[in-house]
């Protein structure tokens, strides 16, 4: 098969993949290739039609569609090359991408890998939620693509378990398409997604959102008749008598993102088991040198816009990996400590200075969090309230780096 | 009505395998199935072991004909077509109870005519299972593992390519005999005529043996559930790992799949309804507390899936039926009723259906078909080709270049293929079982909005009609706007 040769190729043409690209472009790194399964670039964005996108990043409201497009147009002024209805089946170790479009199929050598593939939605089988498999039971992102995409109307009365945020833009969603939306239901004491998801798609519309609740059975053989739903203790473990019985003929889960690295497996990359995603260094470089990953496929985000800032970031490691053939040469590891789940990168080297992101375990107010390489406090920062929704984010310099023992982040 | 010389009832494993075996002979030929597919209760809701034949008691037809299954299954998955591995299977025991049990085991499996039986010590078991816990095992070459689905499909297939008609969604609700010798067998649709009823109907066969008047035979129920894992933990389990078996039951067990998933279970809870497959979080919770003690392994990240089935228990006069029963009485002429089809009837359809066949044939004395052809393709799987094979499959067919499921690795000519199936089946779980599509860990989440709309536009289908599984599983409720 004809093995073609590339400076950079992509996998992936969502918002990580696109922002990578006009990032490397625009450091001067041309001979790119943007590959994506989809038709259009754009990833998950496309089925995103709400508003609230681009906050940051662009400080307005966009849609999804619209924010790609932002980036889509950036892609195309630089006639980045891009090959859509593409599939990679395939990455090695040593760079070759092999991929199947209807042309055939497409090999790759490439110089570096930028690994952009986003993430899956977890589902009822892996949740293992007890009851009778009919249908009508979707994940959030597959009844938004349904209705978005697909023009087609999943229910009328609606169940949703899981407060992340598709769970509450589909509450929203389904209640502007004329579906009853009975309840988001939470086994946290807490939402998990964002706050102002919560003020915008529940509240505004009077759903109820149950915390502490989760669904113990699903009823129906054929389409879903019903869930029961049960109050949770703090271990999360179903109270017994505190089943409520809703009839309903669709349940929605939004019961979290996985990353999707079945491609990087195949490279030799090492996960971390806390984000499901690659492990790197302070230049978004993953275990197999020269293949690097940003955006959705590395850690789940909260907002679109730290995933394009996070892929712009690492166009500058890959830059530095091709000019300089850099793989990280130290070996600070940073560990999530005391009240945070993960951290990134988990290892710091000697050249790229490290934005370290990280969620909270639970929420709370007047969080202080520590960066602290043995007795040393490297940075200390305060913030009002901290939630396990938001992603937060410390930059940390260089200098600040005492020696080569672990750094700690926890939460005092 | 529609006439034929021979109705099967039910279109499972069994069923399709008579159907298959019928058709080696010039008879118009029907299989009355009341789902809207063909492996949607006890065919595809199992452990999809192919068993050895050493847990039956000599001199039943269960221990016959299991044997006789197992050892020309080789053959029987070429001539088909579908995914089949001869792993090997091991009984794992510690105790020297267990031991005495698995020795009398071996002997049994013997005289069955079981083939290669051995007592292994611990060594040689770490060395074919380095994964499992235990001292000593009972091991089973001949045993295997197969693909339910396919192999249920792939005797359908085949038999309606040799001239039998299936038709879905009738269930059988009353069958009458008339003075001329015919059976009537009104179904939830239409009504059809027939010369001769082959009782299939699997869990439904007491039911069906009473309509046609030959009582006696009751039934009960257990439900054993099943936990899926990942592909990811597959390479952990050669083969399937038993534990050494009770009077009552096989015990939980783990499986490979053929495609390199494993599945745990099944418990057996008795239950009432023959038709409810929900798994309880308690069945859950002891199925991986009792495997793990035997496969230390399994792990709640790597879940996928879980699913139920229904394992029936039989009684007639006498007490507890323990074998199967393959009958053509004198007193109800032209029919043949089987009964206490239950495991290994997997492994034992086609030398079931070789016997029902024979009680038919025997008395019709139809003539030989001679265009018979006993062989099914299914459509390469682009999954399973070299990078080579699969440059030439999109270079003849460029709709193996468009990967629908990415999981899975299925593309757009393998669903569409599925689509448009000779049993004319169109439910997307009929889909996940023809391509694997939807199967993967994802479930669905990429691939079932294009299948679900590929569906619709070559089947022509409202939006409304697209149903999940069975009748009245419909997908959606209408359009947006």
């Amino acid at each position: 098969m004809n093995e073609i040769q590339k400076q950079v190729v992509i996998v992936g043409g969502g918002p990580a993949g696109l922002a990578a690209a006009v990032a490397l472009y625009d450091l001067g790194i041309k001979d790119l290739l943007i590959v994506e399964r989809e038709k259009n670039l754009g990833g998950i964005l496309r089925q995103c039609i709400h508003d609230g996108f681009g906050l940051t990043r662009f400080n307005e409201s966009l849609s999804g569609p619209e924010y790609a497009k932002r980036f889509i147009d950036e892609v195309k002024n630089r006639n980045i090359p891009v090959i859509t209805e593409t599939t990679v089946l395939e990455i090695t170790k040593d760079h070759v991408v092999r991929a199947a479009s209807r042309h055939g199929l497409h090999t790759w050598r490439a110089d570096a890998i930028v690994l952009s593939m986003g993430c899956r939605e977890r589902t009822r089988g892996a949740l293992q939620i007890p009851g009778e498999r009919p249908a009508g039971v979707y994940t959030a992102g597959v009844a938004q693509s349904y209705i978005n995409l697909y023009n087609t109307m999943v229910g009328k009365a609606v169940v949703i378990l899981g407060s992340g945020d598709i769970g509450l833009i589909m509450a929203r969603r389904l209640t502007l398409e004329g579906a009853k939306v009975l309840g988001v239901f939470e086994i946290l004491p807490y939402p998990s997604g964002l706050e102002r998801n919560v003020e915008q798609c529940l509240n505004d519309f009077g759903i109820p959102l149950y915390l502490s609740h989760t669904v113990t059975k699903i009823h129906g053989g054929h389409r879903i008749q019903g869930v029961t739903v049960s109050r949770v203790d703090y271990n999360r473990k179903p109270i017994p008598g505190s089943d409520t019985y809703y009839p309903c003929d669709t349940l929605v889960l939004s019961v979290g993102l996985i990353p999707e690295n079945e491609l990087s497996k195949m490279a030799g990359v090492e996960l971390d088991i806390r984000t499901s995603g690659p492990v790197v260094d302070a230049s978004y470089q993953t275990s197999t040198p020269g293949i690097f990953a940003a955006g959705n496929v590395l850690h789940v985000h909260d907002l679109v816009d730290y995933v394009s800032l996070e892929a712009e970031r690492l166009a500058k490691g890959v830059m530095d990996y091709l000019v300089h053939s850099y793989v990280d040469d130290s070996n600070v590891k940073v560990i999530a400590g005391k009240g945070i789940t993960y951290v990134l990168p988990q290892h710091i080297g000697k050249k790229h200075a490290p934005l370290l992101s990280m969620r909270v375990k639970c929420p709370g107010e007047n969080v202080q969090i520590v960066v602290q390489q043995g007795e040393e406090v490297l940075v200390s920062v305060e913030f009002d309230e901290a939630l396990p929704a938001e992603m937060i984010q410390i930059p940390l310099e260089l200098d600040k780096i005492q020696n080569n023992n672990p750094l700690e982040v926890f939460v005092r | 009505m529609e006439r034929y010389d021979v109705l099967v009832i039910g279109g499972g494993v069994v069923g399709s395998a008579i159907a298959r075996e019928l058709s080696r002979y010039q008879l118009k030929i029907g299989v009355l199935e009341k789902n809207p597919d063909v492996c949607l209760e006890m065919s595809g809701r199992n452990s999809a072991v192919l068993h050895g034949g050493f847990a039956y008691e000599v001199g039943t037809n269960k221990a016959a004909l299991c044997v006789e299954g197992c050892l020309e299954f080789d053959d029987v998955a070429s001539q088909l077509d579908f995914p089949f591995k001869r792993t090997g299977k091991v009984l794992v025991g510690n105790t020297k109870e267990e031991m005495e049990s698995l020795k009398d085991t071996l002997r049994i499996g013997e005289i069955n005519g079981a083939v290669g039986l051995e007592i292994i010590d611990e060594k040689r078991l770490k060395e074919l299972v380095p994964t499992v816990e235990g001292t000593f095992a009972l091991f089973s070459p001949m045993s295997g593992i197969l693909d339910p689905f396919q192999y249920t499909i792939g005797l359908a297939e085949n038999a309606v390519k040799n001239g039998v008609r299936y038709h879905l969604k009738r269930e059988v609700i009353g069958i009458q005999r008339l003075d001329e010798g015919l059976y009537q067998l009104e179904t939830s649709k239409e009504t059809f005529l027939t010369k001769w009823v082959i009782n299939a109907a699997g869990l439904g066969a007491v039911k069906i043996s009473e309509m046609l008047g030959i009582s006696g035979y009751k039934m009960g129920a257990t439900r054993g559930h099943y936990i899926v894992l990942d592909k990811t933990v597959g390479p952990l389990l050669p083969m399937p790992v038993y534990p050494v078996p009770s009077t009552l039951y096989m015990g939980i067990h783990v499986t490979p799949t053929v495609e390199g998933n494993v599945t745990v279970g099944p418990d057996a809870d008795r239950v009432t309804s023959l038709e409810d497959y929900g798994v309880e979080q308690r069945n859950m919770d002891y199925l991986v507390e009792d495997a793990s003690t035997l496969w230390p392994n399994i792990h709640r990240k790597d879940f996928i899936r879980n699913y139920a089935g229904i394992q029936p228990t039989w009684l007639d006069r006498e007490g507890p039926l323990k074998d199967f029963i393959i009958e053509a009485r004198e007193d109800v002429p032209n029919t043949v009723n089987l009964i206490g089809i239950e495991s290994p009837g997997l492994t034992a359809a086609l030398p079931v259906a070789r016997r029902a066949v024979k009680l038919l044939v025997d008395r019709e004395k139809p003539e030989i078909n001679p265009n018979f052809d006993p062989a099914r393709k299914r459509m390469k799987p682009f999954a399973e080709a070299t990078p080579e094979e699969q440059a030439a499959l999109i270079k003849e067919n460029a709709d193996y270049g468009e990967i629908i499921c990415r999981c899975e690795s299925v593309t757009k000519a393998e669903v569409l293929n599925a689509i448009h199936n000779p049993l004319g089946v169109e439910t997307m779980i009929g889909m996940k079982y023809r391509t694997r599509s939807m199967m993967g860990r994802c479930q669905g989440g990429y691939c079932q909005m294009r299948i679900a709309q590929l569906l619709q536009e070559e089947k022509g289908l409202e939006v409304t009609q697209v149903l999940y599984a069975r009748e009245e599983s419909e997908l959606f409720t209408g359009r947006v706007r």
